[in-house]
This record gives C-alpha cells, sequence and structure tokens, in this order.
C-alpha cells in the first residue's frame, strides 16, 4: 500500500506489536498481590532516567502530583513526556530540568490562566526539545492502538495540516473508501501515574469523574503507578465491579495519597489551588524563582504531607473542599487586569 | 475606531463578542467547545435564544449545566449535571462520526482560508514563541460540522498571508482542499468573529468574506487590519448589540468576577 505522506516527528514510545505483548507476557503479573508502596518507592522502582512518562487526568485536574514532585526530588533526567493536554505537572517537570523532550498535543500553557513562562523558556532556549507534534485525540487514539495492541489506529483529523507533517503518523489511502486517512502509532509509556478517586491494596481503581484518556493510558503503558485519594477493601471493588475503570494487572504501585492532585483539581473533592499555581506561574518567570519554588515546595520536605502543610494544610484542604462545592467564591489571582 | 457601545461605555469588548458568538449557535444542536470566550458565548446562547444546546467538552463532558464559569475543559464544572462525563475516545469519536454541529475556538493567527496557527511564531524547532499546540483544536476543526473562529484583536500581524505554521484545518488552500486530503466531507469554518466584524466564507473560492460590520467600525478599517485580501459580501448587515438581557446574564450569572469579560 502506498504511503501517501509521513510525519518527520520522532516515532516516540512504539513497540513491533509482538514485543510489546512479549514483554508483558514477560514482566506483567497476573497475581492478585499487595502492591502497596511509599511514594519514594513507587518513583525509585518505576521511572528511571531517559524514561517516556505520561501523566492521567487532564490539565489541572485529577493529576498525580505527589509523583510529579517526587519525580523532582529524585532528580529524575532525560525524561520524554507525553503532552496530552499536560499542564501544571509537564511545566514543573520541564522547568526542573527532569524533562528535557515533549510530543505536543498541548503543552506549556496553563488553559485560561495564561501561557507557561518556565517551560516556554526551556523550550525557546533550546533546553527542551519538541520531538513531534499531535493533537488530543491523536494522542487518545495512540494510546488506543498501544492499549488494543494494535500497530496504528486510523483517524479523520490531522490530515492537511502542519500538526500531521510534525507528527509521527503517515497517511495512506483507505482501502475501503479510497479516501486518504491518518495512521495513528500506537504508544506504550514505559511508565504512566494516574490519580484516582479509590483503590484497593491489588490495584483495582475508581473514578468519580470523566476518565478522560485514563482507561486507554492505564492498559497501553508497560508500568502504571496508581496514587489514590483512599485504599479501600477488595470487598468494596467487588460489590460494584462495574465501576472499576482499572482492573489490578496492569497496575504495578498503589501509592495512598490523600489530596495528591494538590494544587490540582480532584473532582468532587477539592478544587483547584489558585494562590499556590499563581505563585508557581509568578516564581517562574525566571529560573532563580523557579529554583526558589523547588527549594521550598520539592527539596525542603520528604514527604507529601509535608509539602500540604506548607500549602496551608488540613485549613487550606478544606477551602479547596468548599470552593469545589461552590461555597467559596471563584477567585484568578493569576489574571491579567484590563 | 472602537465600536460604538463600548466608547459610549454600555458593554466591553468581551461581552460583545461573546454575545455575537452566541448569535451564531442554533438551538436543538450540538456545540464542542474550547476554553474561554466559546464556554461563555455558549452557556449565553443556553440561557437565552437555544436552551437545547448541548454543550460538549473534550475530557468528556457531555451536555453540563455549567454552575459556573469553567477554568479548563477538563474540570469537574464541565460535567456539572451533565447527562454523561465519559472520556476523550468517546466524544472524540461521536465528532469523527457526524454527532457534532459546531466546533467554537479562539484563534491568535489565522489566514484567509481560516487555517490556524497555535503551535509556533518563528522556526518550530527553536521558536520565537512557544504555544501550546493543537490541543483538541485540530480534532474539533476536523470533525464539527461547522467551525466558529473568536479572534479578539484582528491585525495585520493576526491575519496573516501564511502562517508561521498550520496547526488546525480550516478551507487548507481553497476549494475541495479538505475532501482531498482526506478530511470529512462538508465540514470547515463558518463563521470568524473579530473586534471589527463577523465574516463568513466564499462559497466558490472558500476565502474570508466580510458579511456584518460591528457598529462605528468602517470598511476601511477592516481592510487595513489585514495582511491578506478580504472579500467583501454584495449585503453587508450590522452586527448585533448586546441587549440588556444579555449583558445582566454574562454579568451575574455567567461571570460575576469578569475573569474573561473584565470588569
Amino acid at each position: 500500500m502506498d504511503v501517501l505522506q509521513e510525519g518527520i516527528g520522532e516515532l516516540i514510545g512504539w513497540h513491533d506489536p509482538d514485543d510489546a505483548r512479549e514483554w508483558v507476557l514477560k514482566n506483567k503479573s497476573r497475581e492478585l498481590k499487595d502492591k502497596t508502596m511509599s511514594v519514594r518507592e513507587a518513583v525509585s522502582s518505576f521511572v528511571h532516567d531517559g524514561d517516556f512518562i505520561a501523566s492521567g487526568g487532564f490539565g489541572h485536574t485529577r493529576v498525580s502530583m505527589a509523583i510529579v514532585y517526587e519525580i523532582i526530588r529524585q532528580k529524575k533526567r532525560n525524561l520524554i513526556m507525553a503532552g496530552k493536554t499536560a499542564v501544571h505537572d509537564l511545566d514543573v517537570l520541564v522547568s526542573s530540568a527532569c524533562v528535557n523532550r515533549v510530543e505536543v498535543a498541548y503543552s506549556f500553557g496553563h488553559e485560561l490562566r495564561g501561557l507557561s513562562p518556565g517551560s516556554r523558556r526551556m523550550v525557546q532556549t533550546g533546553q527542551c526539545k519538541v520531538v513531534a507534534e499531535t493533537s488530543n485525540a491523536g494522542y487518545q487514539w495512540r494510546w488506543l492502538a498501544g492499549m488494543m495492541g494494535l500497530p496504528f489506529i486510523p483517524g479523520r483529523d490531522l490530515l492537511g495540516t502542519d500538526t500531521l507533517k510534525y507528527s509521527s503518523c503517515k497517511v495512506i489511502e483507505d482501502p475501503y473508501s479510497h479516501k486518504p486517512i491518518a495512521l495513528i502509532p500506537a504508544a506504550y509509556p514505559d511508565v504512566a501515574f494516574i490519580h484516582v478517586h479509590r483503590c484497593d491494596i491489588y490495584g483495582n481503581a475508581q473514578i468519580n469523574s470523566n476518565l478522560v484518556e485514563d482507561f486507554e493510558l492505564s492498559r497501553c503503558a508497560r508500568r502504571l503507578i496508581i496514587t489514590t485519594e483512599k485504599i479501600v477493601d477488595n470487598e468494596i471493588i467487588r460489590r460494584e465491579p462495574w465501576r472499576t475503570c482499572i482492573p489490578f494487572l496492569v497496575v504495578d504501585a498503589v501509592v495512598k495519597t490523600p489530596y495528591g492532585s494538590h494544587p490540582c483539581e480532584m473532582p468532587g473533592m477539592y478544587y483547584y489551588d489558585e494562590d499556590h499555581i499563581a505563585e508557581w506561574l509568578n516564581l517562574s518567570k525566571t529560573q532563580e524563582g523557579v529554583d526558589e519554588y523547588l527549594q521550598k515546595y520539592v527539596f525542603s520536605v520528604d514527604r507529601f504531607e509535608d509539602y500540604l502543610k506548607l500549602c496551608g494544610g488540613i485549613k487550606r484542604m478544606r477551602y479547596l473542599k468548599r470552593r469545589e462545592f461552590f461555597q467559596e467564591p471563584m477567585t484568578a489571582p493569576w489574571r491579567k487586569e484590563g | 475606531m472602537a465600536i460604538k457601545g463600548i466608547k459610549e461605555g454600555k458593554y466591553t469588548l468581551r461581552e460583545f463578542l461573546a454575545v455575537n458568538g452566541a448569535r451564531v449557535l442554533e438551538d436543538k444542536k450540538s456545540v464542542f467547545v474550547g476554553t474561554g470566550l466559546p464556554i461563555i458565548a455558549t452557556t449565553l446562547a443556553q440561557r437565552t435564544h437555544a436552551p437545547n444546546l448541548l454543550m460538549v467538552f473534550e475530557a468528556g463532558g457531555i451536555g453540563p449545566q455549567l454552575p459556573e464559569l469553567a477554568i479548563s475543559v477538563g474540570e469537574s464544572r464541565t460535567f456539572h449535571r451533565a447527562v454523561a462525563a465519559t472520556s476523550m475516545h468517546d466524544v472524540m469519536s461521536l465528532s469523527q462520526a457526524g454527532y457534532i454541529d459546531f466546533g467554537f475556538l479562539g484563534a491568535a493567527q489565522m489566514d484567509m482560508h481560516g487555517n490556524i496557527n497555535t503551535t509556533v511564531i518563528g522556526d518550530h524547532d527553536l521558536p520565537q514563541v512557544r504555544l501550546p499546540g493543537s490541543g483538541g483544536a485540530n480534532d474539533v476543526a476536523s470533525f464539527s460540522q461547522r467551525l466558529v473562529i473568536i479572534i479578539a484583536d484582528q491585525s495585520k500581524r493576526s491575519f496573516v498571508k501564511k502562517l508561521d505554521f498550520l496547526t488546525t484545518p480550516g478551507y487548507l488552500d481553497g476549494p475541495g482542499a479538505r475532501e482531498r486530503a482526506g478530511l470529512p466531507r462538508g465540514t470547515g469554518p463558518y463563521r470568524v468573529i473579530t473586534q471589527l466584524g463577523i465574516y463568513g466564507f466564499d462559497q466558490k473560492t472558500k476565502r474570508l468574506k466580510l458579511i456584518s460590520l460591528h457598529p462605528g467600525i468602517s470598511l476601511e478599517e477592516v481592510k487595513q487590519n489585514s495582511s491578506f485580501e478580504i472579500l467583501i459580501s454584495n449585503s453587508i448587515g450590522t452586527s448585533p448589540e448586546p441587549t440588556q438581557e444579555d449583558l445582566i446574564i454574562l454579568r451575574q450569572e455567567i461571570d460575576p468576577a469578569g475573569i474573561v469579560l473584565g470588569k
């Protein structure tokens, strides 16, 4: 079949489907065993220099920030990150020089809050490379092909644009409709980290909100760290198994981290900490500011609980809970006047 | 020259843009919305002429009743009292399969065929300014039957002859180009709303065409604030002004803190 067009973006995290199966057969346990561990242990066991990493949730919502901070604390380097509407997580990881390559669907911005000064500076000075472009559906469907054990999935987006030209997709003539169609290659992150509402010690996880890309991402990632607001008994999971969106056999680590998404939102539990996000956006305007932030919130503390105390502790968390339920007014401390 | 009502202090530019964005949308249709003004315009449409307009968000929110302004298209507000909170795969697949009537995006740089750049200014590999990239925009513009674009500052810098990077497809290089590239048949940009006027696309050439001027704006201003030649409709209308009801809804219900609309 003729390839009509070939993107020049670097093909990140692709494996031959037989090699991918073989890796799973060799490395993923089907044993129902206790996978609980500390944040430190999860990161030192499953995140390695040079890995292709992916973070769950979307934007500033349901993000495994406890893992993000620990990656910085352990000074992981040379990471490639999936820019799948990765916002605060990616901004902090690029600014702290842990991630130096990104495949971008949406990165270097904070949606309504504006652009990310820290990670943009790293890109504009050549310290972080954009190795490929894609779109949100384009990325999502890389996970889908991966979880299905397929080499690619066809899509009718990206076509005709520079986004495709700088992607790792190919375009062929579809043998059925005889129209051009994009082939979106599978992706298998070396490690993904996803924050959930509840999970048992084996890794059976339930999410009380939109799943975004996490159904697919959890299944295509080679290693998966689940951070969870709450650990529940396996009996609770078995009572309503239809609520489980991630089954234990794809999970490698379970880490209990209440408020583990802070300063990002956890739907139905706590809202964005806009003051904290604004502090980051302000400090990250300079490299000195980035260093100041990291010293204050990452390197000076050992545990996520201590970080939370620095952010205002239980009083602040209660405020964020009231904010989630509209009992406090909206604030936008990052807003530019005018 | 500014829009007459803005000079007179009756409303702000963003309020004007939100109202005109809302007016384009139709009742009993679906709209795939992006961050910022599109969310506000869609909510206003729902609370005025289009109560059964279905709002869809890329992270999986389908048919929410927004209790307050959503900062992100993935947060809990985007599925508050929704009919479903599913996934990106679900929403993007529905879009690809033809369930989305309107796409609604903001943009910074556009060419005469409605193609959009949100990736880089300058060279791709070492850019002058790195922008966030496509996000869901390429998908929304590929799959929505009719795409609506808001550009708040039309100028020679934002209406360009050649984009630094073609992130999101308009009519690509002209008539038939979308279909030749493999994009779904009959899709494409429908309206562009700026601080000066409202534009459609010429049927034959698929080029940007002025169809309505905002009150107090001259044709000359429209032409001056573009690096490419804008086609002019034979019968140019006057864009509607916000009504008192619109302004009350915008200021008291949708964005009382003035986060997007300003104060």
